[in-house]
């Protein structure tokens, strides 16, 4: 288990360097001047834009750029924005309302999608399964916007329960709805996956040994069905924290949440290297701590894995 | 939690007028979109305290579904559609959910079939034997982690303290079924139901578990329910018989009177083809020639009266050896933990030779390097030592022209018929694909062929255009077998090939099998566990054992004077071996 953990960890160090390096490149080779867009219309004097070159070092050859972007991580130096503020700042306020965010999308998918993914399983055939599968065919179809102006509609404007837009700072209570909106995609999938795995389960020869020895529905349902289940549904979560933070761009513009999304999103189109990789950096390793963390997870729920590594 | 009056509470059943059990006119049927397709159609059953009955029937006879309406465990389309199961006096049929889960486990145990894929693979094996026996009351906290221990060792784990904590995949097929066992015999129900609770296992696991099984219950005062495909099984293992078919009891009775004297026309065809009572046969023929009842009791109807016919005409044969495998070996690697890695000598320094015209069977257990044997000879693993020979040719290193040429004149049949074939291809296109890969003939010449082993085979010319799934496992076989032959092979390496089938379709491919070979010249390469079926078809037998040939010989010395210890322990383990029949 140990030796399994260790392994993993030494494979996120390729993969830090292969992605840095992709991104970087990837900024690099977009066209078009990141100085001269800086300006717009009224082209600064020659001599400032050849200061502002040498400062960001884009006079230089890329790989000499990107090493002395990977030197200065390596000594805490982000790298700064074009409008001055420290690369570290920016993260250090973004990624903290993000996270938050996320994990009360996470929460939410994870609790009611493997609730009513469980019913419905359960159920196969009846009228809950029926209409689980109905409306999370309806979720998974709709974009997230429209789900987003839908809820802000109701809840925000009609019934006036909650704030249409997250203030600054963005406390817990009102960052409810945008994680409902960010989660209504994998809680559809939850369900489904939990309903077919669960279905799947009912049917085992270990379920009816279970239900012989004398075992109570409830207890045969939340010992042998529930955690057998819950594998492929542990594995899809793990994915899934990527995406939250990828989806989150779109919620974060619908509630107007200064996140990661809206920075990331901000930074590409003014060419900030440094802003743009650092954050995607931060965003790659947390995707593969969050994989490192389904694959213990996984062991501990079926012990075949755990004593095949 | 219940009405108490409805269930049944353990008392004093020393009376001998109300039977353990009583089906009477009990209906099953499965609900489709075209209705209830009926599985049990008015089965009567009686079993009193104490007594062990086996259902016995081929598979889709309605036994098991039988047995799964007892404890109320059909499946999910299942119900009972009519009749009566009491059981002490309560009619089953009328219980509720929450009544059907007192009785279960604790008045009825319930044994699986499979070892493999009943055990649930996500919890530990102390934590699925303590939750039986906290559910049914027997004891609570640390006396149930104490009582736990005591239930596997009485089911024949002696280390079982170490082992709790282990989880189901760390044990072996005998092991887990042992766990079964324990579980469906922790509470001390009255009743066990045991549906094939060995099939799954290898002959000498099997006797060793049903030996067990026996004593456990005859100290208990369990009464069991057998239900069993094997006639001899069940005949050696239960006092009492109840012959299914087609959903229906045709026959039922004391065993012995049963196997001796068959009444109906069904149960006498399955007396005739079960091979362990076959092979029985094939010795009393021998041992009392002159005045011989056995054939006549069970000559009509019989399916293999070929088979037997071979058996005694079997000593003559040619001299060369037209396979011939000196001292082979073969090691696999096997990663382990890190980057470590073991060896594992599958098959260590085996010689023997397979002469032209017969049959030779590689008999052995699961594990025992049998199979990479076939798969060695067959060229589709590459030795690690050794030479194998085939028509005076050394095989090492053959390849092109040569291969496909070795290819076409050695072909393989599969255990599983239904794995072996594929699903897309009809019967025709799989017949004639080997012609294909070896572009043989013209597409006129290949749809001659093709009806030509259809015929052989013994399947209508119209099963040309239909596909694996519309076919029975027996017939699947024939169509693998008219594979093999396509090509006219001299040699047929034939790996479990009637190991998954019926009884009855056993009889039947068996029979083709040997038709063919005297028809065709064929030599066999016969590699079972079933040392019933040698018995009846093959001329010389290899005993394996642990990557090692035990044992040598002609079939007959085998079967009658077998001196060594690991032979004759798979010979006793025939179920149905100590049966005397027409003695």
């Amino acid at each position: 288990m140990f030796w399994y953990a260790g392994k993993r960890f030494l494979q996120m160090i390729p993969v830090f360097f292969g992605a840095t390096f992709l991104i970087y490149f990837m900024v690099f080779a977009v066209p078009g001047d990141p100085i001269a867009a800086l300006y717009g219309d009224r082209p600064p004097a020659p001599g400032v834009i050849e200061l502002i070159r040498a400062e960001y070092n884009l006079d230089k050859p890329f790989i000499v750029q990107y090493l002395l972007y990977i030197g200065g991580l390596f000594q805490g130096d982000f790298g700064t924005t074009f409008s001055g503020r420290a690369v570290s700042d920016v993260m250090a306020q973004a990624f903290p309302i993000t996270a938050r965010l996320a994990i009360l999308a996470l929460a939410f998918e994870a609790v009611f999608g493997i609730i009513v993914g469980l019913i419905a399983g359960l159920r196969k055939g009846k009228l809950f399964d029926a209409s689980a599968l109905v409306i999370s065919l309806l979720l998974i179809s709709v974009p997230t916007f429209v789900v987003g102006f839908v809820l802000q509609f109701i809840f925000g404007i009609q019934l006036g329960w909650a704030r249409t837009t997250v203030s600054g700072d963005a406390p817990w209570g009102e960052l409810i709805m945008p994680a409902i909106v960010l989660a209504s995609v994998s809680f559809a999938y939850i369900v489904r996956l939990t309903r077919a795995s669960v279905a799947d389960n009912l049917g085992a020869d270990f379920v009816r040994t279970a239900t012989a020895k004398g075992l109570s529905r409830r207890r045969v349902v939340t010992v042998h069905v529930l955690r057998n289940s819950l594998v492929p549904v542990v594995t899809y979560l793990g994915v899934d924290i990527g995406s939250l933070m990828v989806g989150a761009i779109v919620t974060e513009g619908i509630f107007n949440i200064n996140g990661v999304g809206g920075t990331v999103y901000r930074a590409i189109t003014l060419g900030e290297g440094p802003t743009v990789v650092s954050f995607v950096a931060v965003m790659v390793i947390i995707f593969v701590l969050a994989n490192l963390l389904v694959d213990l997870l996984y062991a501990a729920l079926d012990p075949r894995i755990r004593y095949a590594k | 939690m219940t009405n108490p009056e409805t269930v049944p509470v353990a008392s004093d059943s020393s009376n001998e007028e109300t039977p353990l059990l009583k089906i009477r006119n009990l209906e099953v049927g499965f609900e489709t979109q075209r209705g209830l397709v009926p599985a049990v159609r008015g089965v009567d059953l009686t079993l009193y305290q104490g007594q062990s009955l086996a259902i016995v029937g081929e598979s889709g006879s309605g036994k098991s579904t039988t047995a799964q309406a007892v404890i109320g465990l059909l499946p999910g389309a299942g119900k009972v559609s009519g009749g009566s199961i009491e059981f002490e006096g309560h009619d089953l049929t009328k219980f509720s959910d929450s009544q059907f889960a007192e009785v279960r486990g604790s008045q009825i145990g319930y044994v699986p079939q499979d070892p493999m894929s009943n055990l649930n693979p996500v919890w530990s094996i102390g934590f699925q034997v303590e939750e039986a026996i906290k559910a049914n009351g027997i004891a609570q906290g640390k006396e149930a982690r104490q009582r736990t221990i005591e239930v596997l060792q009485e089911a024949g784990l002696s280390d079982a303290s170490e082992r709790l904590k282990q989880f189901p995949h760390q044990f072996s097929g005998g092991m887990r079924q042992r766990v079964l066992i324990g579980i469906g015999l922790s509470a001390r129900p009255k009743l066990l139901i045991a549906d094939e609770p060995t099939s799954a296992l290898d002959v000498t696991v099997q006797r060793q578990i049903l030996d067990h099984l026996q004593t456990l219950t005859r100290d208990y005062g369990t009464s069991v329910l057998f239900i069993t495909h094997d006639l001899g099984l069940a005949a050696e293992r239960a006092e009492q018989l109840v012959v299914m078919y087609k959903g229906k009891v045709v026959e039922s009775g004391p065993s012995r009177a049963i196997l001796e004297n068959p009444q109906h026309p069904y149960t006498q065809r399955l007396v005739a083809a079960a091979p362990s009572l076959a092979s029985r046969r094939i010795q009393s023929i021998k041992s009392s020639k002159p005045s011989d009842d056995s054939v006549r009791i069970f000559g009509e109807g019989s399916l293999d009266d070929a088979l037997i016919a071979r058996a005694e005409s079997r000593g003559a044969g040619a001299n060369e050896d037209l396979i011939k495998v000196s001292n082979i070996t073969k090691v696999y690697e096997i990663r382990k933990q890190g980057f470590r890695k073991d060896k594992l000598l599958a098959v260590n320094d085996i010689s023997f030779g397979v002469k032209k015209g017969t049959t030779t069977a590689l008999v052995g257990e699961s594990g025992s390097g049998k199979s990479t044997v076939a798969k060695l000879i067959l060229q589709l693993e590459s030795l690690t030592s050794g030479t194998i020979e085939f028509d005076g040719k050394n095989l090492a290193g053959i390849k092109g022209q040569e291969l496909l040429e070795f290819r076409r004149r050695v072909q393989p049949v599969f255990q599983d018929p239904y794995g072996s074939l594929d699903p897309q291809y009809s019967v025709g296109n799989t017949i004639a694909e080997p012609l294909l890969a070896h572009k043989l003939g013209t597409t006129k010449e290949r749809y001659n062929r093709v009806s030509e082993l259809l015929d052989q085979v013994s399947l209508p010319q119209a099963a040309r255009h239909r596909y694996p799934g519309e076919l029975s496992g027996g017939q699947r076989q024939r169509v693998a077998i008219a594979r093999a032959l396509a090509l006219k092979p001299e040699v047929l390496v034939l790996d479990e090939a009637v190991s998954a089938l019926d009884v009855l379709v056993q009889g039947q491919v068996l029979n083709l099998l040997t038709e063919l070979q005297t028809e065709l010249d064929l030599t066999y390469l016969f590699i079972t566990h079933d040392l019933a079926v040698v018995r009846l078809v093959a001329d010389n037998v290899c005993v394996m054992q642990g990557g090692r040939i035990v044992e040598a010989a002609s079939t007959d010395e085998v079967f009658e004077n077998s001196s060594n210890p690991y032979t004759r322990e798979l010979l006793e383990a025939i179920p149905g071996a100590n049966i005397q029949l027409g003695a």
